[in-house]
């Protein structure tokens, strides 16, 4: 799949973000005033950026009212409406913790699992994807759920929350990759099935339908720079997990604790550009690619 | 709206012989411009002349080579549109409502309007049907020709897909495979029509119908037929003359 | 569940719709032009057209790209910087007609032969033929001869009609096709629709072509044959059919020359001729009365064992020297096989496929018909074995004769004009005796003295001058090619850059893209036409041409003479030249402007009208020197071919008149109101049999296809051949130069016998180099087409997997390939389905770049390549200080897939080589996005 840096934004700030407001809807920790002026903003910054970025990848952004309409069904509706419902709620915490100094403990709960919530639902659209293998599986909701519990826990300064988090999300990481690896072959979809001709015999493309490009091919038959994946995985889950656990262990310090946080974004970064780029949609199977 | 309906009362749908399909293309470019003209948005096309020209097309003919295990391998050319699939993952997906499958002939269409462009029900669809329109940002899939087929002002011949009507070899049919007698019913019956990618469980309405079996008779049934009424110049001419009934 | 959407499921479809011909090929399927505000909205095939019942082929439906292509020429343009760089200026129509007047005025007042007009693939050449010839010059052709007159030279000596679009099998019948050497022909969707109806009835189909793809990827049957072997590989089975005895002997004895008495004498002035008598018709022994008799007097039963002793001679029936020559062990299958890449067994049991069909299977109409004999016969009887063939068996050096084996094969099943079989299409079948012999003499201020092309009868209708030498700038009909029917249009250039046999001043070209993908060795058909002498001027002084779009060859002229699209003209498919007929009736059919176009461009063939007037030529100027025809389409309402014939064969005279009549001046509204074309339907006794039924003969006579009569035989063995080797065995007035008695002599043999196309460079080039057609793709100018250059936009070369593995090749690697005559740098890619000692691409796609309006780096000009820079027109120096033209030796035809080449990995290069400067292109570029709706 293509990895557009709008949605690896999205994804992965929107997930930070709600893990952030997710800890302080329950209080951790229970700032007001300045501070939790500070902490609301970078946790609805990343949250409503994160949000406002994926609507760069929508074709035609002037219908997105209509996006709420499908939650019955849909996931990305349900996102939508679930992120929005956050989002509210959130604020309302937000109002009454920096302007009132008060804490309306319900709405911080019910705030807070609405965040939890948004981002399973985020993690639902991919992993609902029956054509996409490599994302249709558990982990990829418990991936999505980790990373923002742990980006949150960072964020929100819950160091001792976050150790074990963070070792959590490395070896969740690694087995969603090792999992994955196989999954395309697991699920069964072969140029033969794909194309029924396997009745006959083995099968390969021999001339493309068309020489020109077309979406297809960009969007979900994306594989440049796969030949990288296996050092971008090293690279990914060394900053997402051992070297923010590491940082974290040095005696407390804004400096490392920042370098912590930043290590373990670009790690998540890397490891969501391999999210896409890794994953191969079935469709590929029609141009004999993956 | 992205709920799908339990049941549709007919099932539109294709045929597709790949034993006559003979790969020409004239599906693609006349649904391009049946498309182009007609229902929503035109499919556009960028950098139309240039390096790297790409545009939207509703039907797209691949090529294939198969290997069967004794003989030559063989060529099979492939058109693809959508299949307008009973258990359309590209509709459920659909955060705005813009893609369902109409109840009353199953045909899954996108309602441009309402349409983000987000690009999810193309992730969802294993085909590779589905294609953004680069220049208006919406969604764009065979429409089933739905202006087409209950077209009035079209004579009643006509109200077939552009596609179907303009296949030179014939390769295209379509009908309604809700009714068992119609001709894509009984073709499909008879010429084991097939789905593709049933493992992702779509279930398809189209239908391939795959290449017949290429086998050469075995020579003994034949050989008597070439039976020599003689080796050489002299012999065949005492051949000829008992053969014309000669005196 | 929330409300549907409502659509407009019946929204309107256009504001009208003009029907006319489509152009994107040579087909010429019937179209709906779909209009809205003027503007053309949809194209889709006609449901009522003959041709096409409604479908339409991919370029057919792109129609509407190609109309408002930005590679539309624009104007009439001059030549301003040097030939090759696209440098113009445009000028107005007034000054480009006075221009191409005084200098065309010079040359038919001093030397009409220095004017060379040669057109491309358009279908007006009894047209621009008869302008040429009224101008006088001898130097006119068409693009048969590099396309292919092998098919179409071999079918009518042979049968008196030939396939491409002249004849189709007899798709409601027939059972077993087989298909040689087709990917895509004249008659594209026409056999498109064939297949599709075998298909549907289960009917079998053969494919034998070196490559599995198309119309062979769905055949039943796919035969890989190795290129330049289906001479030896029919021969084989024609070997087979008779030593089994399975051949249609009545229908051998009836319509063919097998019965016809052969001068058996070796020592005889006039052996290998047929026996005549006084009125100069063949004799055959009558099986009633064993007496010699007219072939075709009434009652007689020719006898295929003839034999007759008169004045010391032996005469025996032709069909002895078909037994005798086919029979022989050479043609075995075991012999044949390994040549051909063919098991035995296979070859065998295709044999028998093909008898056990054509006899086991037979099938009778019950429609009684009466032969030219006057025996009337109670039913048809169909022999449902049918064959079609194309460029792959003609666009080779020993093309002629295999396309004849081929029709022998046929003939002797007895499955020619017969139900099941192979039908001729009107204005064929039509005798040889029936076709123009070629003229050549010319004289200043006068017309030629006849028809250019023609069909020889022997020696004496060759175009030489008295000296001996070729009257034709294309040297066609000369010993080195003697039944050059078309003309030789690739070697035009070449000869007139070498001046030989003379030099010329004007190339007058027409729709043909010269200067790329028509030429072979396109790099050195660009230097000639670029080349300059001592004197710095060009070596062919002046270049006029007629395109609609910016190609390739509008770089290399100094006039241009732009002309409409297809939309936007007149044109007229006539009976006169290649109509639209199908076996079942005469069509014919037009084009007019259903748009008028937006730029100053002409039709040409209205240009043609005018510039006729202005160099007064006759045919073209009324006695008072005025312009005879206004425009085009006055030509074809008004001209008369003879009293009562014209272009157009319907709604003559008051309107109903169909085949002759007086001129209609309301004829074009006629057929605009019929749908633009016109169809007259063949009775049914007369569907069959053509050739030698009556009703036929009488029917064509009426649509003015013949003034009289003209049944015949079909010629097994080929006496005007036979009458060329004899004059290499010195006999004759005429006799070939010394250097070219062997080649005449072998060459020209009676009855075809395969040779090796070419000198076996085996070795060195072990591998036969192929194009193919792509079936969304229009020679060179489909790629100015928005819609299908996003098919086609490069071509890679296909390689068998023998190459594939032997050389390590990997998707995404190239390759460089060499032949005797150049080299290329070029993708690679697999191919399993692919004869294996066989290399093919697409024809073509690659571009020049800076032509059609598309960007420098589009990848037809940086991933496309042309196979033609390594073919050669002209075959290596045989070290007699002689030009042999890489042809046919009997027709002239450019032998493109007799290429041999060898391939070898090398590291990719940023393009294809040899790579190109870019041309100036006089249009600029195109638009960067496209999203074309004319509604709203
Ligand atoms: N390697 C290889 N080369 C081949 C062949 C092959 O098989 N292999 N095939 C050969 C054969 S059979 C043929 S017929 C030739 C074809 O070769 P050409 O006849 O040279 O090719 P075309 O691309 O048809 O283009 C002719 C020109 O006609 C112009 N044209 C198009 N429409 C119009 C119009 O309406 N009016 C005018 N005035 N001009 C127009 C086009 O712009 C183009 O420049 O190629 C030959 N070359
Ligand atoms: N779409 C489309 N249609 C066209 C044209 C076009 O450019 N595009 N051009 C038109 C013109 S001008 C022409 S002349 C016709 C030509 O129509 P075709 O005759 O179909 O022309 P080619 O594409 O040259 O196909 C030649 C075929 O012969 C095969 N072949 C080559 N060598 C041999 C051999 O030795 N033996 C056998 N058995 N097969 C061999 C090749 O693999 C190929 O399949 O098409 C016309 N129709
Ligand atoms: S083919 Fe694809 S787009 Fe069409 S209905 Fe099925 S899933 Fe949806
Ligand atoms: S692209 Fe349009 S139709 Fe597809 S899922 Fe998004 S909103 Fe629905
Ligand atoms: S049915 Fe209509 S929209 Fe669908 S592929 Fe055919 S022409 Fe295109
Ligand atoms: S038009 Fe018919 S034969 Fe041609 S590619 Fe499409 S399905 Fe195949
Ligand atoms: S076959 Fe195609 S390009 Fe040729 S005339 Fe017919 S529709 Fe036009
Ligand atoms: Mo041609």
């Amino acid at each position: 799949m293509h990895p557009a840096p709008s949605v690896i934004f999205f994804t992965v700030f929107s997930g930070m973000g709600f893990g952030l407001l997710a800890f302080l809807g329950l209080g951790f920790p229970a700032v007001t005033g300045l501070l939790a002026f500070a902490m609301y903003t970078i946790g609805f910054g990343f949250a409503v950026g994160g949000l406002l970025a994926s609507t760069f990848h929508l074709g035609n952004p002037k219908n997105a009212l209509k996006a709420f309409s499908q939650w019955r069904t849909s996931w990305l509706s349900r996102e939508a409406v679930l992120s929005v419902a956050a989002l509210l709620m959130m604020a309302v915490f937000a109002i009454g913790a920096i302007f009132a100094g008060v804490h309306f403990t319900i709405v911080g709960i019910v705030g807070a699992a609405l965040c939890i919530a948004t981002v399973f639902s985020t993690s639902m659209i991919y992993a609902q994807l029956k054509t996409v293998p490599r994302w249709n599986h558990v982990t990829t909701p418990l991936l999505f759920l980790l990373l923002s519990v742990t980006g949150g826990a960072l964020l929100a300064g819950q160091v001792s929350f976050a150790l074990p988090m963070l070792i959590a999300t490395g070896a969740v990481q690694a087995l969603t990759w090792y999992l994955g690896d196989s999954r395309f072959a697991q699920r069964g979809s072969t140029i033969e099935t794909a194309t029924g001709l396997g009745m006959i015999g083995k099968t390969r493309q021999f001339e493309p339908p068309h020489t020109g490009g077309n979406y297809l091919l960009n969007e979900m038959v994306y594989v440049i720079g796969r030949k990288h994946s296996m050092r971008l995985r090293v690279i990914a889950i060394t900053l997402m997990s051992p070297v923010p656990f590491a940082l974290l262990l040095l005696p407390h310090n804004h400096i490392w604790a920042a370098l912590a946080v930043l290590s373990h974004i670009i790690g998540v970064v890397a490891s969501r550009w391999l999210f896409f780029a890794e994953a191969e949609h079935v469709v590929g199977l029609y141009y004999d690619k993956r | 709206m992205t709920e799908l309906p339990t049941s549709t009362d007919r099932k539109l749908g294709l045929v597709i012989d790949l034993d006559t399909c003979v790969g020409c293309h004239a599906c693609v470019v006349s649904c391009k411009g049946w498309n182009t003209e007609n229902y929503g948005a035109p499919l556009s096309d960028q950098d139309a002349y240039g390096a790297a020209p790409q545009g939207t097309f509703l039907n797209r003919v691949h090529t294939y080579e198969v290997q069967p295990p004794e003989g030559a391998a063989q060529t099979v050319h492939f058109p693809k549109s959508c299949l307008h699939c009973d258990d359309a993952p590209c509709v459920t997906v659909c955060p705005t409502g813009a893609s369902y499958k109409r109840s009353e002939d199953g045909i899954v269409l996108v309602n441009e309007n309402d349409c983000i462009g987000c690009g999810l029900c193309a992730w969802a669809c294993p085909y590779g049907a589905r294609e953004l329109d680069q220049a208006a940002g919406v969604m764009k899939k065979c429409t089933l020709c739905v202006d087409r087929i209950y077209n009035e002002n079209l004579p009643e011949e006509d109200r077939v897909p552009a596609c179907v009507r303009t296949c030179p070899a014939g390769a295209r049919h379509f009908g309604d495979f809700a009714d068992p007698e119609s001709n894509v019913s009984q073709l499909s019956r008879e010429r084991g029509g097939m789905d593709l990618m049933p493992e992702l469980g779509t279930n398809p309405v189209n239908k391939y119908l795959p290449p017949r079996p290429k086998q050469t008779e075995e020579i003994d049934i034949l050989a008597p037929f070439l039976t020599p009424v003689a080796e050489e110049p002299k012999g065949f001419l005492k051949w000829l003359d008992k053969a014309l009934g000669g005196d | 569940m929330s409300k549907q959407p409502n659509i407009d499921t019946s929204p309107p479809v256009s504001d009208e719709i003009r029907k006319t011909t489509c152009y994107m090929c040579a087909c010429r399927c019937g179209i709906n032009v779909h209009m809205k505000g003027g503007k053309v909205a949809y194209i889709e095939g006609s449901r009522d057209h003959p041709i096409n019942k409604g479908v339409l082929c991919a370029k057919g439906s792109a129609g509407i790209m190609q109309v408002n292509a930005p590679s539309r020429l624009r104007s009439p343009m001059k030549r301003v910087g040097p030939r090759g760089s696209g440098e113009f200026e445009e000028i107005s129509w007034d000054e480009a007609l006075s221009l191409a007047t005084s200098r065309l005025g010079k040359i038919r007042k001093e030397a009409p032969e220095k004017l060379a007009f040669f057109t491309g693939r358009d279908q007006s050449q009894s047209f621009t033929s008869l302008w040429a010839q009224s101008f006088g010059t001898p130097n006119y052709a068409a693009h048969g001869g590099f396309c292919s007159v092998n098919m179409a030279a071999a079918g009518i000596y042979t049968m008196g009609g030939a396939f491409w679009e002249f004849g189709q099998p007899d798709w409601e019948h027939t059972k077993l096709l087989m298909l040689f050497g087709v990917a895509e022909d004249h008659d594209s969707n026409p056999i498109k629709m064939g297949l599709g109806k075998l298909k549907q009835r289960g009917a079998k189909v053969i494919g034998v072509n070196p490559v599995r793809s198309g119309y062979n990827a769905i055949a039943d049957e796919w035969v890989g044959i190795t290129p330049g072997a289906d001479g030896l590989f029919i021969t084989s089975l024609i070997h087979e059919l008779l030593r089994a005895g399975k051949i249609d002997l009545d229908y051998l004895a009836r319509y063919t020359n097998a019965p016809a008495l052969l001068n058996s004498d070796p020592n005889d002035a006039e052996f290998g001729l047929f026996l005549r008598d006084d009125d100069g018709k063949m004799l055959v022994i009558d099986r009633k009365s064993g007496k010699p008799t007219a072939f075709d007097k009434k009652g007689v039963q020719p006898d295929l064992r003839g034999t007759l002793r008169r004045a010391g001679v032996t005469h025996e029936a032709a069909f002895h020297s078909v037994a005798e020559t086919y029979l022989a062990p050479e043609f075995a299958p075991e012999a044949v096989a390994e040549r051909c890449g063919i098991e035995p067994q296979t070859i065998r049991r295709i044999a028998a496929e093909l008898a056990r069909v054509a006899f086991d299977e037979a099938i009778s109409l019950p429609i009684e018909w009466t032969d030219f004999r006057g025996e009337t016969h109670s039913e048809m009887i169909g022999r449902p074995v049918s064959f079609h063939a194309m460029r792959g068996i003609s666009a080779h050096a020993n093309g002629f004769q295999t396309c004849r084996a081929l029709h022998i094969l046929q003939i002797l099943l007895g499955s020619v004009e017969v139900p099941g079989g192979f039908r001729f299409k009107p204005p064929y079948p039509k005798p040889v005796e029936a076709h123009p012999t070629p003229h050549c003499q010319s004289n200043p201020m006068a017309p030629l003295d006849g028809p250019h092309l023609g069909f020889v009868r022997g020696p004496e209708h060759l175009a030489l001058k008295p000296d001996g030498s070729a009257a034709r700038i294309d040297k066609a009909f000369t010993w080195e090619n003697p039944m050059s029917s078309h003309g030789l249009m690739h070697m035009v250039i070449s000869n007139a850059h070498a001046g030989d046999p003379y030099k010329i001043d004007t190339l007058f070209l027409y729709m043909a893209n010269m200067a790329w993908n028509s030429s072979m060795n396109t790099k050195s058909v660009i230097d000639m036409l670029t080349d300059r002498d001592d004197n710095g001027e060009y070596v062919i002084p002046n270049i006029i041409y007629s395109d609609a779009y910016s190609s390739e060859m509008v770089a290399y002229a100094d006039l241009i003479l732009p002309d409409t699209t297809y939309l936007e003209r007149h044109d007229c498919i006539s009976l006169l030249d290649r109509p639209i007929c199908e076996a079942d009736a005469a069509a014919d059919a037009i084009r007019w402007p259903v748009i008028e176009p937006d730029r100053d461009v002409r039709g040409f063939q209205s240009v043609l009208c005018d510039l006729g007037a202005r160099l007064g030529l006759p045919n073209f100027t009324n006695p008072d020197g005025s312009a005879k025809y206004k425009d085009y389409a006055d030509y074809i309402v008004n001209h008369e071919r003879k009293p009562g014939i014209g272009p157009l064969s319907a709604f003559r005279g008051d309107g109903t008149e169909t085949g002759r009549g007086s001129v209609n001046s309301e004829q074009l509204d006629r057929y605009i109101e019929n749908g633009g074309f016109a169809v007259t339907h063949i009775p049914d006794s007369a569907r069959y049999y053509k050739p030698w039924n009556m009703e036929y003969q009488e029917w064509a006579v009426g649509m003015g296809l013949f003034d009289t009569p003209q049944p015949y035989l079909f010629s097994i063995y080929s006496e005007p051949m036979r009458k060329f080797q004899l004059a290499a065995e010195g006999h004759g007035e005429r006799q070939p130069p010394d250097h070219l008695r062997k080649q005449v002599h072998d060459a020209m043999r009676p009855l075809p016998v395969w040779e090796e196309a070419t000198d076996d460079e085996g070795g060195e080039y072990p591998l036969h180099a192929l194009t193919q057609r792509p079936m969304a793709m229009y020679h060179s100018w489909g790629s100015q087409n928005a819609w299908l250059r996003q098919i086609h936009g490069r071509n890679p070369l296909y390689v068998p997997t023998k190459v594939w593995e032997a050389h390590g090749f990997q998707d995404g690697d190239w390759a460089r390939v060499t032949s005797r005559s150049g080299e290329i740098v070029v993708p690679v890619a697999h191919q399993a389905a692919l004869n294996s000692n066989t290399v093919w691409t697409w024809n073509a796609i690659g571009k020049r770049k800076g032509a059609w309006a598309l960007d420098d780096n589009a990848p037809e000009a940086t991933k496309g390549f042309l196979l033609n820079h390594l073919i050669d027109e002209l075959l290596p120096p045989k070290g007699d200080g002689l030009r042999y033209s890489n042809s046919d030796p009997v027709t002239g035809q450019a032998a493109w897939f007799d290429l041999r080449v060898k391939i070898e990995k090398c590291a990719a290069p940023d393009e294809p080589q040899p790579a190109f400067s870019s041309l100036r292109s006089p249009v600029g570029k195109g638009p960067k996005d496209l999203a074309w709706k004319v509604g709203s």
